[in-house]
Formats: structure tokens, sequence, C-alpha cells
């Protein structure tokens, strides 16, 4: 008897063929309500750093050169007033294996799924994720399929993703590449069962307790060189993994450093959208991930996500598209430094926020990933206007995501917006009682939700009252 | 006779028509159906674009579609000039040399 293929039929075994793919119950770590035990499910199903960081080592992963960016901290000084403007420095994640800080995670779900016995891994992912993957696949010698979504029904592709499609068949995968929508999930649902392989989620305990070295990097690195730890950690936020690993490995290193998630403002697209798939010219990093996966990380590919930035976050800024690819060039200009372009988005705020903070300040972009036919300034903005999209110099406020991209007419133009961290957090305990449709909201729930929004009982307790449910 | 057995090909397939897709979609979405390509050895004696075909990908897993492309190759590239970028060096290293040469 052939299996029912159709959409609804292997939606519905989703919460099956999820548990034969990562090999982990999540049942054991719920409470029936709202709170499940996030720490144990990370300690239970993950790996302690010490093992990560042999883990890691195995495959040349992680211990990334960090590099002061001294002609970049003179140019903020320029435009900060008198005794402003931070040391900025970078993490230079684009020496990884594979380009990205992605190889973090993608060593520990590799060796993972090596461990378990399975043939093969497979991961849906448009992004370097994929290739990083593919790449730590490659090396423990499993067998690889990537799932992209990738072209609009013109079969016109981002030129990002088809040379992550391109980087990806280099380390021996498989990629399926699909048209824009969500049910993404439904063809690699049904690669799943077909194959057996793991699901190498971004979302996973592993995957996210792979990126907690890069924190431990961050703060052991600056002890050794300046004596302390960076005052200012920014990172590139879209699913919030890389700042919830990041944000964790400076914990255990008992750093005391303010964390600052930095997406591009992409407001106003749509991102299941058709004809406004190729209106976009940054494929992550953006508030089109970052904003959805803060309010409601378990939309992801598991049941319970491990990546929660709104439990590590101190900070959310926004940048424009234009200011992150004038610092990508700034970067390549001064610095010396082709890297880029959406790993930058860090850079680009970290550019404007050194110059809140006075000059002994320490301020780190942790990441940037490599650059390549396609994934670079030039082919992503010839692409924007070949969609449409007019570039032009100028002030980057007045800049209208799918409709242009305006270069900061000078580095004082280079501008972060704050996100209101609480309406976040509002809208992600709004999203709890929603998908949870609890009517009575338990005091385990109540120690969770401050947990996961990184507030208080009396905040917490604030939103349920707006919201009028009981407790 | 476009490609043989053993040709490195690429295939095109419908993986939800228009009506089958998940209720929850954009407008325009919704009008079009979510297609899929892949890549592998032709498994057929021969064939012609446009027939459909089983190929078997890389990774060794067989799979069916419509045959689009022979020898298929990356078109992507370093884009074209994009002559709005071009002032952003020279303004920025004028800046550190002390002497602005923006606008």
């Amino acid at each position: 008897m052939s299996k029912d293929m159709s959409f609804e039929a292997v939606m519905a075994r989703r919460s099956e063929t999820m548990k034969k793919a990562i090999g982990i119950d999540y049942s054991h770590f719920e409470s029936g309500s709202i709170a499940f035990d996030y720490e144990r499910m990370m300690k239970e199903t993950g790996y302690s750093l010490e093992e990560i960081q042999e883990i890691q080592k195995e495959t040349g992963v992680g211990n990334t050169p960090v590099l002061e960016l001294r002609n970049l901290t003179k140019l903020a000084r320029k435009f900060s007033p008198k005794g402003k403007g931070a040391r900025i420095f970078v993490k230079d994640e684009a020496a990884n294996p594979s380009g990205s800080f992605k190889a973090r995670r993608a060593a520990t779900a590799c060796y993972h799924a090596e461990k378990l016995g399975y043939k093969g891994v497979i991961a849906a992912t448009s992004g370097n994720y994929g290739a990083a993957v593919a790449s730590q696949a490659a090396m423990r010698g499993l067998k690889c399929i990537i799932v992209q979504e990738c072209y609009d029904s013109r079969e016109v592709g981002q030129p990002e993703i088809v040379e992550k499609a391109r980087k990806c068949e280099a380390y021996g995968a498989e990629v399926v590449q699909l048209t824009v929508g969500p049910e993404l999930f439904y063809s690699f649902l049904r690669l799943l069962e077909e194959t057996g392989y793991f699901n190498a989620s971004l979302y996973t305990p592993f995957g996210i307790a792979g990126v907690e070295t890069l924190g431990y990097e961050l703060s052991t690195e600056f002890r050794e060189r300046e004596g302390k730890d960076p005052d200012v950690v920014v990172v590139t936020n879209a699913g919030g993994g890389n700042l919830t690993g990041t944000a964790r490995g400076l914990i255990k290193a008992n750093a005391d450093t303010q964390i600052v998630g930095a997406s591009v403002n992409l407001s106003g697209l749509h991102m299941a959208s058709d004809t406004q798939f190729n209106k976009k010219s940054f494929t992550t990093g953006h508030t089109g991930f970052g904003i959805p996966f803060a309010t409601w990380p378990d939309r992801s590919d598991v049941p319970r996500s491990a990546a929660r930035p709104l439990r590590y976050m101190d900070r959310y800024v926004t940048v424009n598209q234009g200011p992150v690819f004038y610092m990508t060039e700034a970067l390549a200009q001064l610095e010396g430094l082709e890297r880029g372009p959406a790993g930058n988005t860090s850079l680009a705020a970290a550019f404007a926020l050194a110059q809140e903070l006075d000059e002994d300040k320490i301020i780190v972009a942790q990441e940037t990933e490599y650059t390549g036919a396609g994934k670079h300034i030039q082919p992503q903005l010839t692409f924007a206007k070949e969609n449409g999209i007019e570039v032009i110099v100028g002030d980057p406020k007045n800049e209208v995501p799918g409709e242009n991209i305006v270069l900061p007419k000078d580095p004082s133009y280079v501008k972060i917006e704050e996100v209101e961290l609480d309406n976040i957090k509002r809208s992600y305990i709004r999203n709890c009682i929603k998908h949870t449709k609890v009517d009575r909201v338990s005091r385990e729930d109540i120690e969770f939700l401050i947990k996961d929004t990184k507030s208080s009982k009396k905040f917490v307790e604030g939103i349920l009252d707006e919201l009028e449910v009981n407790y | 006779m476009d490609a043989k057995k053993g040709s490195w090909v690429r295939i095109h397939n419908i993986v939800l028509k228009p009506e089958d897709r998940s209720p929850n979609l954009p407008e325009d979405t919704k009008k079009v159906p979510l297609e899929m390509w892949d890549k592998g050895f032709l498994l057929n004696e021969f064939a012609n674009i446009g027939d459909i075909v089983e190929v078997e990908t890389y990774i060794g897993r067989k799979v069916e579609g419509k045959l689009v492309e022979i020898n298929p190759y990356y078109e992507h590239d370093f884009g074209k000039c994009v002559p709005e970028l071009l002032y952003i060096g020279r303004q920025l290293r004028g800046y550190l040399e002390g002497s602005a040469q923006d606008e």
C-alpha cells in the first residue's frame, strides 16, 4: 500500500516524521502548557561546551581570528561626539570551512547524525547553512540533501541563493530547488520520509550549542588580548540561533557583555509572496525572519526551538539595506576584507553604535561570511536594478524596501533604528497564549515567560492583564 | 536525440498545483504552482528536452521529471558595474586622510 503523499497527509504525519529524523522526543520537556524545560532540553540532548570544542576541532571549525578594524574605528570617531567612538572589532567567521559561522551549527548536527548512525543529512535552507551542512557532511562521509527556496514563478533566482546551490553541489550534495512558498516544509518532510536521513535543523539543541563556542571564544580572546570582555557584541539576527548560541557562550564564560541583535529592515515585504520574493536584496539577516522568529520561535521545523533570542537580547536594532551595502564596501576599501554583504548587518549596526560609546569601550561584530559570485554587492545590486529597484545615494531613512535602496551619502547617514523590545515581548506572550490555547496561565508558565522574555514578573503579569488572561 | 544514458541533466517538476497548495498563502503565490528543479545522471537510454525522464541524483536518489537542461551550468556572476558604488572608497579614504573628497 502506498502512502498518501498529499499536502494534508504529509503535514499530518509531521511530528512522527520529525521524531524519527531528529531522535529527540520533545514531549519529555513539555509541561502540557506554555512552559517547557529549556535548560534541561539543552543539557540532556545537547553537548557540553568542552565536547563541542572537541567536535569542532575535528573538522577545523572555530577559533577564527578576531580583527581590530582600526580604520573603521577612526572613521566612526570622526562622526562621534568628543570622547566617543568605541574600538570596533570583527570575528572573521568567514575563516570557517564553508565560509561562515554556520559551520559551527553544522559541525554538531553532522557529528550527531553520524553518531546515531544516520546515512545522510537533510537541511531546509537557502543560506550559508546549506553550504555548512554539505561541507561537514562531506568530512564525515554522510550523504547530504539541501532544500532551497530559490526561484519565483518566472524561474528567476536570487543570485545569492544560486551561489549557495553551487557551493553545496561543490561539496557533493544534492540540491533540490523550489519556487517561493512555505510548502518547502512539505517537500522537506517528503524527503525525510523517503530517505530516513537526519534532519539537520538549525533549531535543535545541538545546532544552537554549536554556536556557544563562538561566544566563549570571544570572551577568552578578549580577556587574553585586552584584559577584559567585550563591552558590546552585535549579532546579525534572523532565526535567532546565532544570537542565542553566542549569548549562551558568553554567559558560560561569565562575561559581562551587552548583546545587541541587528536585522536589515525589510518591513512591508511579504516573505511568501511570489512577486515580492525578488524585490528584496537580502535573503537573510532581515526583519522578515528576525521579527517573526523572535515573536514566535516555535514556528521552526522542530517542535521546540532551541533558538530563543528574547531570552538573551538586551537591545534590538534595524539598519536599512543601503547602509549595509555601504559598510560592506567600507570593509573592503578601508580594512582590506571582502566579506558579506548580509553578514555585515551587525557591522553596520556596530559602526553606528560605536559612536554612542566611550572610546575605551570595545564593540564586536561577531561574524563575517564569505563573498563570491552572486554573493557580493555588485551582483546583488545589479539584480535589484533588474527587478525594478532604484539604487540611489542619499539619506537611507527614505529607503522603502522593495522600491529603492538608498546608499548613505556619507558615514553620518549610517543609522540604526531601535526596535521596541517590549512590543516584541508582548507579541511573543500573546502568541504563547494563542498557540497553546490555555485559559489559565500557571505559575510555572509565568516563571518560564519571565525567563523567555528576559523580563520581570511585573512585566509578564502586566501583559497578561492587558490580554485579560487568567493566571 | 539530446541526451543519452549517463548524461548530467536538470529536471523540473510541479510539486503542488495551485489548487493543492497550502491554504495560507498570499494572493499572488496562490495562483502559481509549487515547482521543483533537481539534477542527476539520466537513466533513460535516450531523451529529448521536454521528455519525462528518470535521473539518479549525485547522492543516488532516483527522481522523475521533465528534462530541461543538459550539462547545466551556473550563470551567476559578479554582476554589472554599479556606478552608484564608486564614490564610497574615495570618500572614506578622504575622511581618513583628513581631506574629505565627498560629493
